[in-house]
């Protein structure tokens, strides 16, 4: 039984985790937002980067949810 | 008590279709196999059938073929030059079968194959080896200038190199875990908000009035899904022309 505790303690810290992601990518489409109504002809041709820079910082956060269901459905 | 009844992670199951055993290797055809099958056969019927007619002005389906072709080719140009448009295949079977496997996943009752590790792993595998192997026939040990980083003194090379060195290897492993993450994370959650309206309708009246948010939840969630499955897809094929990339260019 204290392990069953102990996994779901964990998955609850895992999920902090997927804060620093959030922040990460608030800060990714925030810059560019504010990039883009700099100077909105440019902005286009940044999108490929912005999904990019998406997809990486995305990816962490969605480590640390893997953990977090690994040991919620284990 | 709804947990047993209503299980997020039921629909990964594998089951065997048609039992095959050759030489203690256990080659069933699976639902994931099928799935595969199903992917490789629509995403070919698909563009087949709609580019067949080859009209000079596309109609609404040709144009559709041809705007994931050109938005493939734009992807591989930008990334790795017009050096790169030979691997143009790979990396639009890549993206094709990815995305349509994604969106497959997406119908009730469907399996995804994408959500398997082994599967994505797979896929980034082809793409690692593809880049190793051409990067060391182009460049031969040239390649290795890939791990040193033009002017960098040469005390910091002892923290760079092994730095870079890491980097690729976890390459693999990153491109593979984010795309059958993503989709795992993604079905259980939609699993779990829609276990919430069975287990809340069971309460009665008041229950079933009360559905209506998760419900509405599973459905914004389900539109959410439809841009994931086509994000990663993107994603997947935009780090494929990266690191080939690389393998035509590797001094950075």
């Amino acid at each position: 039984m204290e392990v069953n505790a102990a996994a779901a303690i964990g998955a609850g810290i895992a999920c902090l985790g997927m804060g620093g992601a959030g922040i990460g990518l608030g800060n990714i489409f925030g810059s560019y937002l504010s990039g883009a109504l700099r100077n909105p002809s440019a902005a286009d041709g940044q999108f490929g980067r912005l999904i990019f820079g998406f997809a990486v910082t995305e990816a962490l956060g969605i480590f640390s949810l893997l953990i977090a269901l690994l040991l919620v459905f284990k | 008590m709804a947990a047993d009844k209503v299980d997020p992670i039921h629909q990964f199951h594998i089951i065997k279709l048609v039992p095959i055993n050759i030489g203690g290797y256990d080659l069933s055809f699976t639902n994931s196999a099928l799935f595969m099958v199903a992917t490789v056969v629509v995403a070919a019927a698909f563009l087949f059938l709609t580019t067949s007619s080859r009209s000079l002005v596309p109609g609404r389906l040709q144009s559709i073929s041809e705007m994931a072709y050109e938005f493939v080719a734009n992807m591989l140009r930008d990334a790795a030059g017009t050096q790169g448009m030979k691997f143009f295949p790979l990396v639009f079977s890549l993206f094709m079968f990815v995305l349509v496997a994604n969106l497959l996943g997406l119908f009730p009752y469907f399996f995804t194959v994408t959500s398997h590790i082994i599967v994505t792993f797979g896929l980034a595998i082809l793409v690692i080896g593809t880049v190793i192997v051409y990067g060391f026939m182009k460049h031969g040990l040239g390649f290795l200038k890939l791990f040193v980083p033009k002017g960098v003194p040469l005390v910091m090379m002892v923290l760079v190199v092994p730095i870079e060195v890491i980097s690729f290897v976890s390459r693999p492993i990153s491109l593979s875990v984010r795309l059958f993450a993503n989709m795992l994370a993604g079905h259980i959650t939609l699993k779990v908000f829609s276990g919430f309206v069975v287990s809340l309708s069971a309460l009665g009246a008041v229950g079933v009035a009360g559905s209506i948010l998760p419900l509405a939840m599973a459905v914004a969630l389900t539109a959410l899904e439809l841009l994931v499955a086509f994000l990663q897809a993107y994603v997947f094929a935009v780090l494929t022309c990266m690191y080939l990339n690389d393998a035509l260019h590797p001094s950075h």
